[in-house]
């Protein structure tokens, strides 16, 4: 990473958790979690559907609340519900087929879509929403209907859409779901060059840890009402998950692939039920 | 039936054409300031998977004005405030599409039969009656009409205020929130500016009939463009051709407005469906 002088906000931990809780009724998800992401650090976060993983991502964004502790994001205490300088992934819906956008507009959301006022561009959108479209390697397709393209070129879109702002840190949650395997590593490589050129912190919220296997520099892993954090070896392994989720787990190793076994919800990567699709 | 009297209904007032065109200038204003914002609305209106909304808040509106006629109070006051309590009370209750259906299932027949209840007391001048159901604009009195444009202009103008944060909560409001638009006051904002062009509607073609103008011309556009300027802008232009179009011909004859403005958007969604097909076509085979 660079050493030149940069203002105090991006100098700044990305993001800091302190003692954080999340509970759901009378239900504990988690507590006591302290983490700390150095910039331009990856970390991936695995755990069965419910156990609050993208509940901890909106906390982030100040859209949810956790129940106990502290999060300081980019040097602030998060207090605002969204913020600009954070970059979002949402998981990849489609789009209905008549939407009234082009590709390109989907980027511009990112830039102009916060903005109240008459809707005149101002000096200088164009250019940069050229720069994040050829940023994400859009230019063949942003000027088509975005209901008429594939799930892998708009989530593309929507990573140009992300990082509208530059941000120094993405938040991802399950970006890569319903991706075939090309575009998931067309996406990956988008989010960790951003990574790497910027030093952006990356939190990447997935069911799948393959994709991300070979970027990623942590992870956390939340099930059962506890988690561990830790190097992707230190964590995917037997005897952690086992210990983990109090049941026999196995971690197997298919070639270069990591495929974990008697997880309670495994089945989860298998089917999706998209409700929010339908909303 | 007879030919020579359906001419006559259609077309026995050609001959004093000039003159009732003047007497419904104002008419003509209203019906296309309406197609103008009704089009633009419709296509939030379209994004947002509302056009149920739509009906549900011109029942409510329907059922405020005949109240309002049934007490002697002023109509136009009447419709809108009907149009805004039905708009928040789906706004507050439906934020997901699901409970929003729901909402507005049980709301509309209730605004309906009350709306009934309300005409059928009241023992005024029975065409006043039907026209807030199917709508008769030249019979709306000019101080009115000054009030129903003056309405869709501030829906106009609050509208493009709001343009952009509502485009990324319609289309992603996940996305939205957490680049810090406020989407429920960007919602809820939305519904009364749609109650609000409702009740303008309500009175220019008829609670019945809304969808006709904030509904068809956007559901037309959307087949033709996908750009952010042209499927607004083309959704404006048909609402205006079939709002000022269908006053302009239903003038010549003694026939109402109303069933000339819903089949001129018909039309010209029709061609506008025939026109996306065939592209759909072209470029499958391209």
């Amino acid at each position: 990473m660079s050493s030149a002088p940069q203002p105090d906000s991006t100098a700044a931990r990305p993001l800091e958790i302190r003692g954080a809780g999340l509970r759901r009724g009378d239900r504990q998800l988690w507590s006591g979690l302290d983490l700390e992401v150095d910039p331009g650090e990856f970390i991936a976060v695995l755990g069965p559907s419910g156990s609050g993983k993208t509940t901890l991502l909106r906390a982030i964004l100040g859209l949810d609340r956790l129940s106990e502790g502290e999060i300081i994001a980019l040097g602030e205490p998060v207090r605002h519900a969204g913020n600009r300088r954070i970059g979002y992934i949402p998981q990849q819906r489609p789009l209905p087929r008549d939407t009234a956008l082009r590709g390109r507009d989907l980027v511009a959301l990112g830039v102009d879509g916060h903005r109240f006022g008459l809707p005149f561009p101002r000096r200088g959108d164009r250019a940069r929403i050229d720069e994040l479209v050829r940023a994400v390697g859009a230019e063949g397709f942003a000027d088509r209907p975005v209901g008429q393209l594939s799930g892998g070129e708009q989530q593309r879109l929507r990573v140009g859409q992300a990082l509208a702002d530059d941000p120094r840190l993405l938040l991802c949650d399950e970006p890569l779901t319903s991706l075939d395997l090309a575009n998931q590593q067309a996406v990956v490589s988008l989010i960790d060059r951003h990574r790497r050129e910027t030093g952006a912190a990356v939190l990447l919220v997935t069911h799948d840890i393959n994709p991300v296997l070979g970027k990623v520099d942590r992870i956390l892993y939340i099930a059962n009402g506890r988690f561990t954090l830790g190097r992707p070896d230190d964590v995917l392994n037997s005897r952690v998950l086992t210990d983990l989720y109090g049941a026999p787990v196995f971690v197997l190793r298919a070639g270069d692939r990591l495929v974990v076994v008697g997880a309670p919800d495994a089945e989860e990567s298998h089917h999706h039920h998209d409700h929010g699709a339908h909303a | 039936m007879n030919w020579p009297d359906v001419w006559d209904a259609m077309f026995g007032g050609l001959a004093d054409y000039g003159d009732i065109l003047a007497l419904v200038s104002n008419s003509v204003w209203a019906g296309a300031v309406l197609g103008l914002v009704g089009g633009l609305v419709g296509v939030f209106v379209m994004q947002r998977d509302m056009a149920f909304a739509v009906h549900g808040i011109s029942e409510l509106s329907f059922a405020g004005a005949a109240f309002a006629l049934l007490v002697g109070f002023d109509v136009v006051t009447g419709s809108i405030v009907g149009s805004l309590i039905a708009a928040a009370v789906i706004g507050l209750l439906g934020a997901r599409a699901r409970e929003r259906n729901s909402v507005i299932g049980v709301l509309m027949p209730f605004g309906l039969g009350l709306g009934i209840l309300f005409l059928s007391l009241y023992n005024g001048r029975s065409a006043n009656r039907f026209s807030l159901l199917t709508g008769q604009i030249v019979s709306v009195q000019s101080a009115q009409l000054g009030w129903l444009i003056g309405i869709s202009a501030v829906v106009l103008v609050a509208l493009l205020l709001i343009w952009r944060p509502l485009r990324f909560d319609s289309l992603d409001p996940q996305a939205a929130a957490a680049r810090g638009v406020p989407t429920r006051a960007i919602s809820l904002g939305f519904m009364l500016l749609l109650g609000l062009i409702v009740a303008v509607a309500v009175h220019i073609i008829g609670a019945l009939l809304v969808l006709a103008l904030l509904v068809t011309p956007a559901a037309a556009a959307m087949r033709v463009a996908s750009g952010p300027v042209s499927v607004p802008v083309l959704a404006a232009g048909f609402g205006i051709v079939s709002a000022v179009g269908g006053i302009l011909l239903a003038i010549a004859g003694t026939l109402p407005v109303s069933p000339y403005i819903t089949t001129i958007s018909f039309a010209i969604y029709l061609v506008c469906r025939g026109i996306g097909a065939r592209r759909d076509r072209i470029s499958r085979d391209a």
